[in-house]
């Protein structure tokens, strides 16, 4: 049953790597949506997949009837998809900043942080 | 004999220094200088307590008192008190009260003068811990401790560099040695499964026949080596002169310096007596006794040239430990206790000279008995003894020693090599005493820098009670070796020992022969002392490097080596980061499993239905569609393709609330960015080499593949399914709700989602501070010179 998923898993991982090596901003940040999608599925497989049947219970009974999905990564995964969101919109005001201010969409090009030619540090003591 | 267990007012003692040591800096600032005369009250009565020990050690007895530190690691913060124990402690304790004073007048009305008394103590109490530790790991402790208080002290003066260097070097080949003395104290434990000096002591063959007696040897050298300043590891010592005199006259003569010899003699009875140590020990304390006073005769610094024969007497100590044989170990008991006595003596006298006169080079020194009668008496003192002449203790120590070193029938050839290098090492250490007692006191009045006087009594009380302790002990030399040498032989050889010492020698026999060679060799050196030290200087130069410049050397080397492998990996650009990082994430999840074979070898074929087959082409086109899209809003398109392609996924295994929540974030995410992009200038797609094409893909399809067998690998597992079933049984009977996901959610995992809620409410401040946050001028002006350079690289590029 996970085979399939898995394969598929394994391609979204390597179109968000691919994008996020680029040197534009805008390829960065849509890898790391993918990047999202990617991790939320792995956890979501990992804990093995069951069709069509979500963990509910009946309401004239203590415990489902047949066997259901597994309801722990369906929790931890809505968590993260909530969370990778958050990241996402902030990243993408960040990058919407940087752009404004550095005047340049080229991570290669933002060097304020780490500018070139940095000194070379003291060989005294 | 088992030690007897005594109550815990040593281990009282040894922690005294360190309570003084916070008490100093505010007396200091009550009392000024004179905090010196209360300060100086704590090594006293230490120094009283320790007497108190005189009598029972003389008479083979000792003692142990411990409190537990880390008992589930077998430490202890315990003592052994013994015949070397004692002496040390008395050593410590003794000059180490004449020496609070000293630092009392030295650094009168020095703003720093209450932490310099602070740094003293805990040295002070680092050093009797040392040289009391009966746990090996609170020795291990104490020994690095004195490292370190060494380091603060030779760096008192921190604003100039050469302190720094001297500190920085006196660190890291004492600490680095302690580090190794720490690996040779591991393999004794696990060797023997004994962590108590006491216990090994008690059965002295225990390491000998442990196999393991090479490696031990070797790292305990390591450690005693370099804290007692053995070539090649001498050079810190000299250097170590940086710091103000009380420093070098205690740590680097009396105390620190001898932490190794007293290593050696302390684990003697273990160690020593082996082929190994009867050749490796008097070839290095030989080669340093040699060095050391070779290089001491080329210094003009009063202080260097002491520091230079502290050097050399170091490695007649080892020399001498090297033997073993008990005459030889007699008299190097006898020359530990006098080199104490007179070198610290002839420290404080060189520093009271600069104090007084301005300077302390002995070409400009002259004349000075009529104007400092009493240090004049005092160096005089200790300079007879250090020269090895009667009536003094260094006097009964030479004759001792060359009794031992001259027994041909004992020792054979080692004995006549030992015995000429010590001859040879003795007549220049008579040199460098009378150099340093005769110059800068006899003959004309020179002009020195500040107009000299006699010092004040803070300053002479030292000297001239150490000086003085020299001539008492030789005097009743008797009593002397009771008290005193006995006892320490007696550790040294790890049975009870009686001595009777004589100061005047009984029969004309080879060592008053010995003594009248070294004393007619150093007399004739004298008289050639400056043509020798032109001689040494120009031999000096012409070799042109020691392991002083080697150690400049290795840091400038280290930090080159440092800043190269930064650049390398430090690039500064975000797309090296990145890759490097993904290269060791496939690196991660491939390696693991390709080296155990853990990957399955081929997937089964998933029997899907044919619109389960459509949901996962969606998803594969729409991630296709996002690689190639050629303008913004395709690519923006393409993503919401995939996203919702998710969704469904979460829909077809049974997830209708991640379906449901994927559907509305991947709306908000494709809106925003449609919002945010088109406000934006950016190129649409990105322009790779076919080299970089060919790098960057190599890299995600080894990504992409790691994670993807090791899911697999890990699917085909047993699934635990205990948590899961945990929360479906008792979703309902505990928590009263029907939806475990919700359940699990709010409920069993309430504070996860708090802290999820948390971090969406801090995402959204983030966001709200970046787009409302001004930009200052002088970030424009950044901004717009990085995007006038950017520009210009293009137009460059082009």
């Amino acid at each position: 049953m996970e085979t399939g998923v898995a394969i598929l898993i394994g391609l979204f991982f390597t179109v968000a790597v691919y994008l996020m090596l680029s040197k534009h901003l805008v390829r960065i940040l849509l890898g790391i949506a993918i990047l999202g999608n990617s991790v939320n599925m792995l956890i979501f497989t990992n804990g093995r997949l069951t069709r069509e049947i979500p963990p509910l219970i009946p309401s004239h009974l203590y415990t489902p009837e047949t066997a259901t999905a597994n309801p722990l990564p369906q929790a931890l995964v809505l968590t993260a998809i909530v969370i990778s969101f958050s990241f996402f919109a902030f990243l993408l005001v960040l990058a919407f900043r940087a752009y404004q201010e550095l005047g340049t969409d080229e991570v290669n090009k933002m060097r304020v942080a780490e500018p070139e030619n940095d000194p070379t540090p003291p060989q005294g003591y | 004999m088992t030690p007897a267990v005594i109550d815990d007012t040593t281990l009282y003692a040894v922690l005294a220094p360190f309570a003084a040591a916070v008490v100093a800096p505010f007396l200091t600032r009550w009392l000024k200088h004179n905090a010196a005369w209360p300060l100086a009250l704590v090594p006293a009565l230490i120094f009283l307590h320790f007497v108190g020990f005189i009598g029972p050690v003389s008479q083979g007895e000792t003692f142990v008192a411990a409190k537990a530190w880390a008992p589930s690691y077998g430490v202890n913060f315990s003592v052994y008190v013994d015949g070397l124990s004692t002496l040390f402690g008395l050593l410590i304790s003794g000059i180490g009260t004449f020496i609070i004073l000293y630092a009392g007048g030295y650094l009168k009305g020095h703003p720093q003068q209450g932490r310099f008394f602070s740094f003293l103590f805990l040295f002070m109490g680092a050093m009797l811990g040392l040289v009391l530790g009966n746990n090996l790991i609170s020795l291990f402790i104490f020994w690095e401790l004195t490292s370190i208080t060494s380091f603060l002290l030779i760096g008192f003066d921190h604003l100039r560099a050469a302190s720094r260097r001297a500190a920085i070097q006196a660190l890291v080949v004492t600490g680095g040695g302690g580090l190794v003395l720490l690996a040779g104290f591991i393999v004794i434990i696990s060797a023997t499964g004994e962590i108590e000096m006491s216990v090994l002591l008690a059965s002295p063959d225990i390491i000998k026949d442990s196999g393991l007696y090479l490696p031990i040897f070797l790292l305990v050298l390591g450690g005693a080596f370099t804290k007692s300043a053995q070539f090649p590891f001498h050079f810190w010592l000299p250097n170590a002169m940086e710091a103000p005199t009380p420093v070098s006259a205690y740590l680097h003569s009396a105390t620190m310096v001898k932490a190794g010899v007293y290593l050696l003699m302390r684990m003697h009875p273990l160690l020593g007596d082996t082929v190994l140590w009867t050749t490796v020990l008097p070839l290095f304390g030989g080669v340093t006794l040699l060095v050391g006073t070779i290089l001491a005769v080329r210094q003009t610094d009063l202080k260097l040239m002491l520091a230079y024969t502290t050097v050399a007497s170091l490695g007649l100590l080892v020399m001498l430990t090297g033997t073993s044989y008990e005459k030889a170990l007699e008299g190097a008991v006898l020359y530990l206790l006098a080199h104490s006595l007179f070198k610290g003596a002839l420290f404080m006298v060189a520093g009271t000279i600069d104090h007084e006169a301005g300077t302390r080079d002995v070409t400009k020194l002259g004349g000075l008995r009529s104007l400092m009668p009493i240090t004049f008496a005092a160096a005089c003192l200790a300079s007879l003894s250090m020269a090895g002449l009667p009536p003094f203790i260094g006097f009964i120590a030479k004759e001792i020693l060359y009794y031992g070193t001259s027994d041909i029938s004992a020792l054979g050839q080692l004995g006549i090599m030992v015995t000429i290098v010590a001859v040879v090492g003795n007549a220049l250490m008579l040199v460098i005493a009378a150099a340093v007692a005769i110059k800068p006191f006899l003959g004309p009045e020179v002009e020195t820098p500040k107009h000299a006087h006699e010092g004040p009594v803070l300053l002479i009380a030292g000297p001239v009670f150490l000086s003085v302790t020299g001539v008492i002990m030789a005097l009743f030399a008797h009593t002397t070796g009771v008290w005193f040498i006995g006892p320490t032989l007696s550790s040294l050889l790890g049975e009870f020992t009686q001595i009777d010492l004589h100061l005047i020698p009984t029969k004309i026999n080879a060592p008053v022969i010995l003594s009248f060679i070294t004393v007619g060799l150093g007399i004739a050196l004298f008289t050639q002392l400056d043509r020798m030290r032109s001689m040494i200087a120009s031999a000096l130069d012409a070799i042109g490097w020691g392991p002083d410049k080697g150690f400049d050397q290795a840091v400038s080397g280290i930090v080159s080596l440092a800043t190269a492998v930064t650049r390398v990996l430090q690039t500064g650009k975000m797309q090296t980061y990145m890759l490097l990082t993904f290269v060791f994430t496939a690196l991660a999840v491939l390696l693991p499993g390709y080296l155990s074979g853990s990957f399955p070898a081929l997937p089964k074929l998933p029997e899907y239905r044919f619109y389960e087959w459509g949901i996962l082409l969606i998803a594969v086109l729409g991630l296709i569609a996002v690689l190639i899209a050629k303008t913004r809003l395709t690519a923006i398109v393409s993503l919401g393709v995939q996203g919702f392609a998710v969704a469904l996924i979460f829909m077809m295994f049974g997830a209708p609330d991640l379906s449901f929540t994927q559907f509305m974030v991947e709306t908000l995410s494709v809106v925003i960015l449609a919002l945010v992009m088109t406000r934006l200038n950016l190129s649409p797609r990105d322009h790779r080499s076919l080299a970089s094409s060919v790098v960057t893909g190599v890299v995600a399809v080894a990504v992409g593949l790691g994670l993807m067998l090791t899911l697999l690998a890990i699917t085909q597992q047993p699934f635990d399914s205990r948590l899961s079933e945990f929360f479906t049984e008792f979703s309902r009977s505990i928590a009263h709700g029907r939806n475990i996901v919700n359940v699990i959610l709010v409920d069993f995992r309430g504070f996860d989602t708090l802290g999820e809620i948390a971090v969406v409410v801090l995402a959204g401040l983030c966001v709200l501070a970046l787009i409302r946050i001004k930009t200052r001028p002088s970030d424009e002006a950044l901004a717009k010179s990085t995007a006038g350079q950017a520009e210009k690289q293009t137009v460059e590029a082009r």
